[in-house]
């Protein structure tokens, strides 16, 4: 069989112009739905950033909370009843709020503020520069190095700046896992401080971070939680709420849906017309097989690894294509918002099937039907 | 019995449905045997190419029996009789229906290929039988390189490559000048004719009739006559 499969690839690839055709379609469509779906998820990725960056195993909050940005304060008293579920190994405080600061340029640039517990700093970030210990001196922030950094005026330990008639310093540059969604600069200080500088509600605790004893705790540590009138999620729980809000509550995920869905469209249209094309062009070709004595299942499997051959060529091009423009527009625009996970070339690749399993179908149903007769009558 | 290489009985062929239906070929008897060259002549329409397609396993007739080794090739499988094409009868149709995109040695290796050979054990088989037809030089140029009389002999390379018993040929000569038309089928007679082969021929060109063993007229889808022709 290995014969016929290579008289198969020649017959594919000697025909240099169908073949490119044909590459070009399934590359065409694969580097559109994989972008399509990495822009969406590295949307969901930031929007989950303070949660991937801070760390905790459980957060909990206000059952009406649907994103990391729209925080709704919780009673002090919750940390100590939290802190008292038997499960729970410790729990600390967290506030995360929007802020304007002024620059030293006199220009005001929003920006979105973390506060660490002061004992623990638990969810602290990793420093680029500086010291973490240099949070607890007098007005002290640190600024996070990510894609907004430059907005917050290109800083350095010692940048002076005001917040909300407070004096800040920059004490330290700090790196994170994932950029922030909304665009604003990151500040870390501590919790102390950010609800002294920050005008807030009664209740100024955003998030309850947990660490339980154990996973077999997490359970009960939800159960008890949910007594108290609120939500103990963990991290994947809570990642999984932001995306779902984004997915379902926004349009965002229906627009990705639909323009992916148009990609596979257009994708399938143009391979498979292209793939029909070439079969149908090919079809007298496939007779003279059948009348020398090729057996129908040599013929599909031809057909089959014509199209599965170039599937995957195309899914390679297409993903090394996505993945190349992405690098390239990550260098100049550190906004763009784009990760390429598996779940996606896994997605990419069973719309790819999908394109080859009706190419082959239409092309093996147009062989097996072809009468050698009509190849002898010429 | 032993010397007959196909024997049909009674074939009938039907074409179109309704008042468009044809009567293609009426109750036709054949036997031809081993080391023969039969020529099947007629008008066009006549249905010497539908009988020829019938004989050699392509077209399904709607009654009557094709034996080869005292088998009804018709009461085959679709699979046995794929098999019996491509290890008993060797084709070179009208058109030849060479490959463009193979090299001219990939295309004369095909029926090697089928036959689950080796790749490379295939194409140096299909080199020695270029050179037979005098094209080891042209083995690597694709079929549209090759002028009409070449491309005719590449076909046949590919018909007879697989050494088949029984040598199909439709009107070989249709396109080729008369010399080269009668230098093809001379060839073919002293290259693959033998004691346990036979060649079929369908053809209009009076000028290749000195070559065959017999000559069978067709007319309206019956065999009307038989001629004998000697050497």
């Amino acid at each position: 069989m290995i014969g016929v499969l290579k008289l198969a690839y020649k017959l594919l690839v000697n025909d240099k112009a169908k073949f490119t055709a044909l590459l070009i379609g399934i590359t065409f469509a694969v580097f559109l739905m994989v972008v399509m779906m990495s822009l969406f998820a590295g949307v969901l990725n930031r929007a989950s950033a303070t949660v991937i960056n801070i760390g905790a195993d459980m957060w909990v909050m206000d059952p009406s909370v649907q994103t990391v940005a729209n925080t709704i304060g919780m009673p002090d008293y919750m940390l100590d009843a939290v802190r008292s579920i038997p499960g729970v190994k410790y729990a600390v405080p967290l506030f995360s709020g929007g802020a304007l600061v002024k620059l030293d340029s006199g220009d005001y640039q929003a920006v979105n503020v973390i506060g660490l517990d002061d004992t623990s700093l638990f969810g602290r970030p990793q420093m680029a520069e500086g010291r973490i210990e240099d949070i607890f001196a007098e007005n002290s922030f640190i600024v996070v190095h990510d894609s907004e950094f430059a907005k917050f005026g290109n800083p350095h330990v010692g940048t002076v700046f005001e917040l909300n008639d407070h004096r800040g310093v920059v004490v330290g540059i700090a790196s994170v896992a994932t950029s922030s969604l909304f665009g604003t600069p990151t500040l870390y200080t501590t919790y102390n401080r950010a609800i002294q500088y920050i005008p807030n509600p009664r209740f100024t605790i955003s998030y309850i971070l947990v660490e339980p004893k154990t996973p077999n705790d997490i359970p009960e540590i939800q159960k008890r939680v949910h007594a108290l009138g609120y939500l103990a999620l963990t991290r994947q729980q809570f990642e999984d709420r932001i995306s779902d809000f984004y997915k379902y509550q926004t349009g965002l995920g229906m627009n990705i849906l639909i323009m992916t869905t148009i990609s596979f469209i257009v994708g399938l249209s143009i391979s498979g017309q292209t793939f029909y094309t070439f079969i149908l062009e090919n079809l007298d070709k496939f007779g003279a097989l059948k009348a020398i004595g090729a057996k129908s299942r040599e013929l599909i499997f031809m057909i089959l690894f014509q199209a599965t051959f170039t599937a995957l060529t195309g899914y390679g091009l297409g993903i090394g294509l996505c993945a190349l423009l992405t690098k390239l527009a990550k260098m100049r625009l550190p906004d763009y918002a784009s990760r390429i996970t598996y779940t996606n070339l896994t997605l990419a690749l069973v719309m790819v099937i999908i394109i080859v399993a009706v190419s082959s179908y239409v092309g093996v149903r147009k062989v097996l039907r072809i009468e050698p007769f009509d190849i002898f009558r010429g | 019995m032993p010397n007959i290489a196909i024997k049909a009985d009674g074939i009938v062929k039907w074409f179109g449905e309704g008042e468009a239906r044809t009567n293609a070929l009426k109750d036709v008897q054949l036997e031809t045997r081993f080391g023969e060259i039969v020529y099947i002549v007629g008008p066009s329409g006549s249905g010497k190419t539908t009988l020829l397609s019938v004989l050699s396993g392509i077209l399904r007739p709607d009654g009557g029996t094709v034996l080869s080794e005292d088998v009804d090739i018709w009461r085959l499988s679709n699979d046995e009789l794929a098999d019996f094409r491509l290890r008993k009868v060797g084709f070179v149709f009208q058109d030849y229906h060479l490959f463009p995109r193979l090299t001219t040695a990939e295309n004369v290796a095909i029926p090697l290929i089928l036959k689950r050979r080796n790749w490379d054990e295939a194409l140096v088989e299909a080199i020695k039988y270029l050179e037979i037809v005098g094209l080891k030089g042209r083995a690597q140029l694709p079929p549209v390189k090759l002028s009409g009389g070449e491309q005719q002999r590449v076909a046949i390379a590919r018909a007879i490559v697989s050494q088949p018993d029984i040598l199909i040929m439709d009107e070989p000569t249709a396109s080729l000048d008369g010399d080269t038309g009668r230098a093809i089928v001379s060839f073919v007679k002293s290259e693959f004719l033998t004691e346990r082969r036979c060649i079929l021929i369908v053809t209009h060109d009076a000028r290749i009739f000195e070559f065959a063993t017999r000559i069978l007229h067709m007319e309206d889808g019956k065999l009307t006559a038989e001629e004998r022709v000697t050497p």
